[in-house]
């Protein structure tokens, strides 16, 4: 709105806003500053904020512990992988939904939302068993499995709603030009839907990285992502808070940076459409 | 060659009947024009023809092939939409050589088939740009632009004018009437704008909610419209139907006489009436006239006509060219 | 629309996502209904049928009613915080602030944390009773330190769990905000509309739609909270922040009692299905429009 406010009320309302984000904001901060300390700073009482003797010690040990890069591995590996492979089964569900639906196509995006909804935790007996008789356990195929049937509804919906804003005649023009089904969605499809699909990567990998419950379930060390990795700080390493920060700040730093990026379509992404 | 043949081809989507059963046939190198109101199903006969949709019954051939089953692309004909359906992510040049990419020729082969096309739409200089940093009429070059390169059978468009402004649409009219004299491709035309019709088409097929009420040149419709849809329709301003007293005068339910087909005098004629608007167009004005007999009529006379609201003045038809019309609404 | 083969084609298409999806829906919820009916332990390899005993005994052990307390609790609780705090941090944000785009990011930071971190770094760094931050600013004001996941354990478990979603609310609250019609506000103002009623009349109203599916995915999501009770209380202590989840996850790999568990989750497919209910109404009545 081209509206003149007030200065001071403008001033008002960004001291607040400054303030609360800054508090809510403060236990990453936090966090990325104790990453820094030697272990007896971290643990300092009264806390030290700025004026301690900043190190990189902590992220050097996590690094030579042999097994963090393997967790790191882990994480890409399972969350690109799954992300990947439901990619590829939904792109042509989501073009033969968006571009020839038939009469059930809404009751079968309804229907594959309502997949979502079913709480993991009554599955997890079963997959659990499954897994454990085909040697699942505490694999990285396992969790790729998983996660891409977790993402699936998600990606497909997402792709849907991009699609759907994409003209047909124009893939119809395609059509008429000579174009088989193939390219018309890799010359023609996928390059003008490529913000959207963008997107759908980027908000998938967000969630299959910070995945808890099947991570913490079925993997325990050989496929173990960072989440999980992360969680044997709960036990008595936990107290090596200097470390558990360094480990922490891996750990959330590129998610962070690409949720900055995407927060406009997670909105769309995780309300299903329902918010624009 | 170019010559497309339907033969009782019909098209039910659900419940609806939208054409119930067309015959037609198209001269190899003709312009054909489909008219009709908006909703008459010209888009659908369209993409029945290019194949983007099925028929429900019937045949559809070209150059005597039975194409009826065959997938848009085996059947030789480009189409031009209505968005245009450019693909927005290439450049001009890109979009224009798709069909060739697509049919597999070699580099060369495209580039010079690209550059005869763009000269021959002056686009010769937006060849990188994309579709997005272009005019409107630009847009529509390239869509046609890609249309030619494949060296088609026969082209379709489907109100490719329609989202161009008034002046643009005079310009794009003549650059495609022209374009149809340079190539000799039949060209099947859709359009719901009458003037086009008349002014583009060697022949017009006149469509209503899915039926051919006539075929023929412009001539012929604006001579001998077959019924009072057809009679309406084609010619602008409208023909001007009466019925009653002065219908029946002449044996017939409805009578009909376009708006240039009447004489004026401010003494005596047929029909007494007085002026209500006056349009005056500069080169025609164009009048209605509340009569006392024959109802309101429009009536064309000359740009410097002096006529103006309130006058009282007197109209009389042309005899020998009223249409007359029986209870069926077919010309008699 | 288009054409029979067009049609054939698209079938054909979808198969692979719902033939897979149908496949993973059916399947282990069929293995889990099954397993409900057994009596089955993972320390005894014999099965035998249990009729509803696995129900009776999950249902009537006094750990049930306690986490479907602790469920509704912390369901409850963190809805209550993020709705509320999303609300007044989407309409401050909105309003013109000098750093905008910043504040909007440092807000939404705290989703993109996963959960093991950001339960772990509370318990840590945030809520030790010794070296903790909250410590020092308790100590600060006199006040003695409170070991937050010893006593109030539920307590900070809804904090840690709101701290992570206050910033999914507040972003789709501030997504619906900045649809709101410019001119109708301009209009209402001009009808004489004052800050109050015009939030009441015509922001609350605009919102609604946004608050109901903020509620119920975060319903879903919350329902489902395992990480943070695993990596600070652990359930405990006792069950006092015992979930659902947690409880089924208790009862199939610490006590290996397939059957109960299975029980379990199934009731949990019950509580979900009325919530996930009211939740495809609103997305389908969206794909209407
Ligand atoms: N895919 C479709 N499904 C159902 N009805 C359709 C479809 N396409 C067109 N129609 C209907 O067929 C009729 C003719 O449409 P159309 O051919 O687009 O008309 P026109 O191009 O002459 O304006 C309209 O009533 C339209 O609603
Ligand atoms: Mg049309």
């Amino acid at each position: 709105m081209a509206r003149s406010v007030s200065t001071s009320r403008r001033v008002t309302f960004t001291v607040i806003a400054w303030v609360i984000a800054l508090i809510l904001f403060f236990p990453i901060l936090w966090t990325i500053i104790t990453s820094f300390k030697s272990e007896g700073d971290a643990i300092a009482f009264p806390p030290v904020f700025l004026n301690f003797h900043w190190t990189l010690d902590s992220y050097r040990e996590v690094q030579e512990r042999s097994d963090y890069l393997l967790h790191v591995w882990n994480s890409a590996a399972i969350s690109f992988g799954s992300t990947l492979i439901a990619l590829l089964i939904s792109i042509p569900a989501a073009w033969a939904m968006a571009f020839n639906p038939g009469k059930r196509t809404k009751d079968i995006l309804m229907w594959m939302l309502s997949t979502k909804m079913m709480p993991a935790v009554a599955v997890l007996v079963p997959f659990y068993l499954a897994f454990k008789n085909l040697g699942l356990l505490d694999t990285k195929l396992g969790l790729i499995i998983i996660l891409t049937m977790m993402n699936l509804p998600i990606i497909v919906w997402m792709l849907y709603s991009y699609f759907k804003e994409i003209p047909g005649e124009i893939l119809e023009a395609a059509r008429m030009d000579g174009a088989t089904l193939g390219k018309e969605i890799v010359y023609v499809l996928a390059p003008m839907a490529v913000p959207g699909i963008a997107s759908t990567v980027l908000l998938n990998i967000i969630l299959s990285w910070n995945e808890a419950f099947w991570t913490l379930n079925l993997s325990a060390s050989q496929a173990a992502p960072l989440s999980t990795f992360i969680a044997s700080y709960s036990s008595p390493e936990g107290l090596f808070w200097a470390k558990l920060s360094a480990a922490s700040t891996l750990a959330i730093a590129p998610i962070l940076v690409m949720g900055w990026f995407s927060q406009k379509q997670l909105v769309r992404g995780l309300t299903f459409g329902a918010v624009k | 060659m170019g010559s497309i043949r339907l033969n009782k081809v019909s098209k039910i989507f659900g419940e609806m009947k939208v054409i119930p059963s067309i015959d037609l046939e198209i001269e190899n190198g003709e312009f054909v024009v489909f008219v009709g109101p908006s909703g008459c199903g010209k888009s659908t006969l369209l993409r029945l023809i290019a194949g983007l949709e099925d028929t429900s019954g019937g045949r559809i051939e070209i150059d005597g092939k039975d194409v009826t089953s065959e997938a848009p692309a085996k059947r030789g004909l480009a189409m031009v939409f209505q968005s245009y359906a450019l693909y927005p992510h290439m450049t001009v040049r890109k979009n224009i050589a798709f069909p060739l990419k697509m049919a597999g020729e070699e580099q060369a082969v495209i580039d010079r088939k690209v550059a005869e096309a763009a000269k021959v739409l002056n686009l010769t200089d937006y060849l990188e740009r994309k579709p997005g940093q272009l005019s409107g009429g630009q847009r529509q070059r390239v869509a046609i632009g890609r249309a030619i390169v494949r060296q088609p059978t026969a082209f379709l468009f489907d109100e490719p004018l329609s989202n161009l402004d008034a002046a643009l649409r005079v310009t794009m009219r003549l650059e495609i009437s022209e374009l149809h004299q340079q190539l000799g491709t039949t060209m099947i035309y859709v359009t719901h704008d009458q003037v086009e019709a008349m002014t583009m088409a060697d022949k017009i097929v006149v469509l209503n909610r899915g039926n051919v009420e006539q075929v023929g040149s412009p001539l012929e419709l604006y001579s001998r419209p077959r019924n009072l849809f057809v009679a309406g329709f084609i010619g602008s301003p409208k023909m001007n139907l009466i019925e009653g007293a002065e219908a029946a005068k002449l044996g017939a339910k409805t009578i009909g006489i376009r708006p240039e087909h009447i004489a004026v005098s401010t003494t005596d004629g047929a029909w007494k009436g007085t002026v209500g608007v006056a349009e005056h167009l500069g080169s025609d004005t164009f009048c209605h006239v509340h009569t006392e007999t024959a109802g309101t009529l429009t009536l064309r006379t000359a740009g410097d006509a002096m006529l103006k609201h309130g006058d009282t003045i007197y109209l009389t038809p042309d005899d020998r060219r009223i249409h007359k019309f029986n209870n069926e609404g077919l010309a008699v | 629309m288009a054409t029979m083969q067009m049609r054939t084609t698209a079938r054909a298409m979808m198969a692979p996502a719902v033939i897979l999806l149908l496949v993973w829906m059916v399947v282990p919820l069929a293995a889990t209904l099954y397993y409900s009916f057994q009596n089955y332990t993972l320390l005894n390899p014999v099965i035998s049928f249990a009729g509803l005993d696995n129900y009776y005994y999950f249902i009537t052990d006094p750990a049930f009613a306690s986490a479907v307390l602790n469920t509704i609790y912390l369901v409850g609780g963190v809805l209550l915080i993020t709705v509320i705090g999303g609300l007044f941090l989407a309409l401050l944000i909105d309003q013109p602030i000098f750093g905008q785009g910043i504040v909007r990011i440092l807000v939404i930071s705290p989703f993109f944390v996963m959960p093991t971190v950001a339960a772990l770094v509370w318990k840590n760094m945030l809520m030790n009773p010794i070296y903790g931050i909250f410590a020092w600013l308790f100590s600060l004001v006199g006040l003695p330190p409170v070991d937050f996941l010893a006593q109030i354990p539920l307590l900070s478990i809804i904090l840690i769990v709101a701290w992570q979603w206050l910033p999914f609310a507040t972003l789709i609250l501030l997504t619906a905000l900045q649809s709101l019609d410019g001119e109708q506000m301009e209009a209402a103002e001009m009808d004489g509309a004052g800050v109050v009623s015009r939030f009441i009349y015509l922001v609350l109203p605009h919102l609604s739609r946004a608050i109901t599916v903020v509620i119920l995915i975060e319903t879903i999501f919350l329902l489902g909270v395992f990480a943070e009770i695993l990596v600070t209380t652990n359930g405990g202590p006792g069950t006092a922040s015992t979930n659902l989840p947690f409880l089924v996850y208790t009862q199939a790999l610490l006590n290996f009692d397939v059957g109960s568990a299975s029980a379990g989750g199934i009731i949990a497919v019950v509580v979900a299905n009325i919530v996930a209910f009211f939740l495809m109404r609103i997305i389908g009545k969206n794909l209407e429009a």
